[in-house]
């Protein structure tokens, strides 16, 4: 055997193996794409159906929501809060729970770190957002671990009690920031009081969105690592395929539950805040914008990954700073992009059913030679 | 439930890149935009348009504008009190070319205005409802509002004539000044018509929850109130279900005789399609529009449903005496002796707080017979 053929043989084998892995990873990527090309050309034929141009719909999404430097700044600006509100889904999703009352999370944060700004106003500027975060992150990380709590000591179905919480949690936000916690100069819109000019979340230098972003995309990063690279997301990994085994193994799976919900909770409550300390300067009823509930589309989406959280999210909020330019331009109502979004949706949860059905994808059809 | 499938850091570059590809190419795309008229002037609801109620009483106030030459309406609708009214307002500017915006809802000024105003000095912001004052807001944002307390008063001597329990009612969305002004001066015009009238109160804490809203007037026909009114978004919910228990009701915000037929007595409405002209047609001729503006009746800022088919001789007569005596200016309602429902004392004999006293647009309390508590 020579030393030439040798190393052909090698590369082959190289060649090979890198086949049967991009077969392996392209799966994912293409069958969520594919379907949500899919889920656009579905709605594009509905817009055909009342008589308006796909084209014109698809090239104003574009215009309105990726295709300016204002556009980018539009979208990043309304993805922020939505990677936070969309972990809140994802890491409990990897333990196979689906948390819905994300948006219960978010007021409460917010309405904690408006809390602590009443409390203790004479903080400086920096120590003053630290506690912010963190009075924010035990006020989500509590009420989304409650959830978690209840499911693993009493049973209850997470789904609905999370859900049934955000209710729960928006009655307290109105209650708290119209009576104990109202600034009572906030006449027409009762507010808690607003928050110093040092203690508020500025704006990326040269680029109008607040550094909320930044800690959104790190929140994304910190719990891919988590998930994929440790043994506590191994653990939850495993008692998300099958707790029985998981128990059985001896996995802490209450802890799991309990820790993975508490977490989700905590980068909910930071959205809170965030909104509270760069958007509104004071927490009040606004905080109920509904992020909580864009955040579980977003992670389906992403089918829970954390770091395709951060393209999803950007998607869709690109899709929500195109609704003002849509409606302006083709005359159509405001939900023309929720049923968009409705749409996609539908067309990436149909397309689970691919997975595993193309020869193409599978690395046996590479391997061969 | 779904397979959960992992993406890999491969998938995630692809994906960016696959983004970052997609701007690049947009840059050479030509823009299209509407900037063609003298002037374009943007409207945003917080709601839906055809609600009713607040937005679209501010939508058909956009409608009369639509009209006069060289100016390009822009409309958005149900957009939220959050970044989102900011990112309206600023593609309005940046795509639309809008230098004259009307966000109407009470929540988009502070802090949304508040940011982007400095931010765009050449733009007039005008808001509806708030307290424009020069020490603290910039001189590019003003504020604009009717004394609709006004309207409230007519529609209390309507109910006033019609109730026959002497129990009228009243669904109101929260507790705060503006909502205060309009439930005390409902009672009071009740009461000038018989001062053993009562007025109940139910609060549903959201501007737009028609499930309680519902249920607010069930619970006050159920107590035996036969007049309603409200002030919510959509006094649509209100105006159906309460006809539909035979109680009389008064309009708000917009006309809704048609909710109600014979049902309906008269409403307090907006005229904002006047203030709107007006503030166009300052800006076409380059003059400047005050930052505190205010009317009310007589300014054509609010106007009356005309009067329906329930309401008797007697109570058409006092209506048109007491809209006369409004007209000619300076009508308070608010007037001593008065005490609220507490037992403090609001108004000395001899005092009283005409509409345009800006002290009313701080109110904390229910007067004497209004049933209900602000907290």
């Amino acid at each position: 055997m020579s030393v030439d053929l040798a190393s052909g043989a090698g590369s082959e084998t190289a060649f090979r193996e890198w086949l049967e892995k991009a077969a392996r990873n392209a799966e994912g990527f293409v069958i969520p794409v594919g379907a949500l090309v899919a889920g656009l050309a579905v709605f594009g034929a509905f817009l055909l159906f009342l008589g308006k141009s796909p084209f014109d719909f698809y090239a104003l999404v574009y215009k309105a929501g990726f295709g300016t430097a204002f556009s980018w700044e539009n979208t990043l600006s309304r993805t922020a809060p939505l990677l936070l509100a969309a972990l809140c889904v994802a890491l409990p999703a990897r333990l196979g729970l689906v948390v819905i009352g994300g948006e219960g999370a978010i007021v409460l944060g917010g309405v904690a770190a408006g809390a602590f700004a009443m409390f203790a106003p004479d903080l400086p500027g920096p120590a003053g957002m630290v506690g912010m975060a963190l009075f924010a992150a035990c006020a989500g990380g509590i009420w989304i671990g409650l959830a978690g709590a209840l499911r693993h000591l009493r049973g209850v179905n997470e789904t609905i009690s999370s859900l049934l919480m955000a209710y729960i949690a928006i009655a307290i936000m109105n209650h708290l920031v119209e009576g104990p916690f109202r600034d009572p100069a906030s006449l027409n819109k009762p507010s808690t009081a607003p928050l110093a000019e040092s203690w508020r979340i500025g704006s990326i230098p040269g680029f109008d969105v607040h550094w909320g972003l930044a800690v959104g995309v790190v929140a994304c990063i910190v719990s891919w690592v988590l998930i994929e690279r440790t043994s506590w997301g191994f653990a939850a990994r495993i008692a998300g395929g099958n707790v029985r085994a998981a128990q059985v193994q001896g996995l802490p799976v209450g802890r799991l539950i309990i820790g993975f919900t508490a977490l989700g909770g905590a980068f909910a409550g930071i959205a809170g805040m965030i909104e509270v300390a760069a958007v509104h300067g004071s927490a009040n009823g606004s905080l109920a914008a509904g992020y909580g509930y864009t955040g579980i589309l977003i992670a389906f989406l992403a089918r829970h990954n954390p770091l395709a959280i951060i393209p999803v999210a950007m998607l869709l909020a690109g899709f929500e700073a195109s609704s003002g330019l849509v409606q302006r331009r083709m005359d159509l109502p405001d939900a023309t992009v929720l049923v968009l979004q409705g749409f996609v949706f539908v067309a990436i949860l149909l397309s689970d059913t691919l997975y595993g059905r193309f020869k193409l994808f599978q690395p046996e059809l590479w391997s061969r030679s | 439930m779904a397979i959960i499938r992992n993406t890999t850091r491969r998938d995630f570059l692809k994906s960016t890149a696959g983004i970052a590809g997609l701007a690049t190419l947009g840059a050479g795309l030509p823009l299209t935009s509407a900037r063609a008229a003298d002037l374009t002037v943007g409207f945003i609801y917080v709601g839906p348009k055809d609600d009713f109620g607040y937005n679209q009483a501010h939508a058909e106030g956009a409608a009369v504008v639509k009209g006069i030459e060289g100016v390009t309406i822009v409309e958005e609708e149900n957009v939220a009190e959050t970044v989102d009214v900011q990112k309206s307002m600023e593609s309005m500017i940046n795509f639309d070319g809008a230098s004259l915006l009307f966000p109407t809802s009470f929540g988009y000024f502070d802090p949304h205005i508040l940011t982007l105003a400095p931010k765009n000095p050449d733009v007039r912001f005008e808001h509806c409802g708030g307290l424009w004052s020069a020490d603290k807001h910039p001189a590019n944002t003003g504020s604009y509002f009717g004394y609709i307390g006004m309207g409230q008063y007519l529609n209390g001597i309507a109910a006033g004539h019609a109730t026959k329990t002497k129990k009228i009612g009243f669904v109101a969305a929260k507790p705060i000044p503006q909502v205060l002004l309009n439930i005390n001066s409902f009672l009071l015009g009740a009461r000038s018509v018989d001062p053993e009238i009562t007025c109940q109160v139910i609060f549903t804490g959201e501007w737009s929850l028609a499930v309680k809203e519902a249920e607010a007037v069930n619970a006050l026909a159920d107590q035996g109130v036969d007049v309603i009114t409200c002030h919510v978004d959509g006094p649509k919910v209100v105006m159906e279900t309460a006809a539909g228990r035979d109680a009389f009701v008064c309009g708000y915000h917009a006309n809704q005789q048609p909710l109600a037929g014979d049902k309906y007595l008269t409403g307090a409405e907006w005229a904002w399609g006047n203030v709107y002209t007006d503030m166009i047609n300052k800006t076409l001729a380059g003059e400047s529009i005050d930052n505190f503006v205010r009317g009310g009746l007589a300014e054509g800022f609010i106007k009356m449903s005309p009067l329906g088919p329930a309401v008797s001789d007697a109570a058409r007569n006092q209506f048109e005496a007491t809209k006369a005596e409004i007209l000619k200016g300076d009508y308070a309602v608010i007037k001593g002796p008065m005490k609220d429902n507490k037992g403090n004392v609001i108004a000395t004999e001899g005092q009283g707080f005409a509409e345009t006293d800006v002290e009313l647009e701080s109110m904390d309390y229910l007067v004497e017979g209004v049933v209900g508590s602000t907290s």
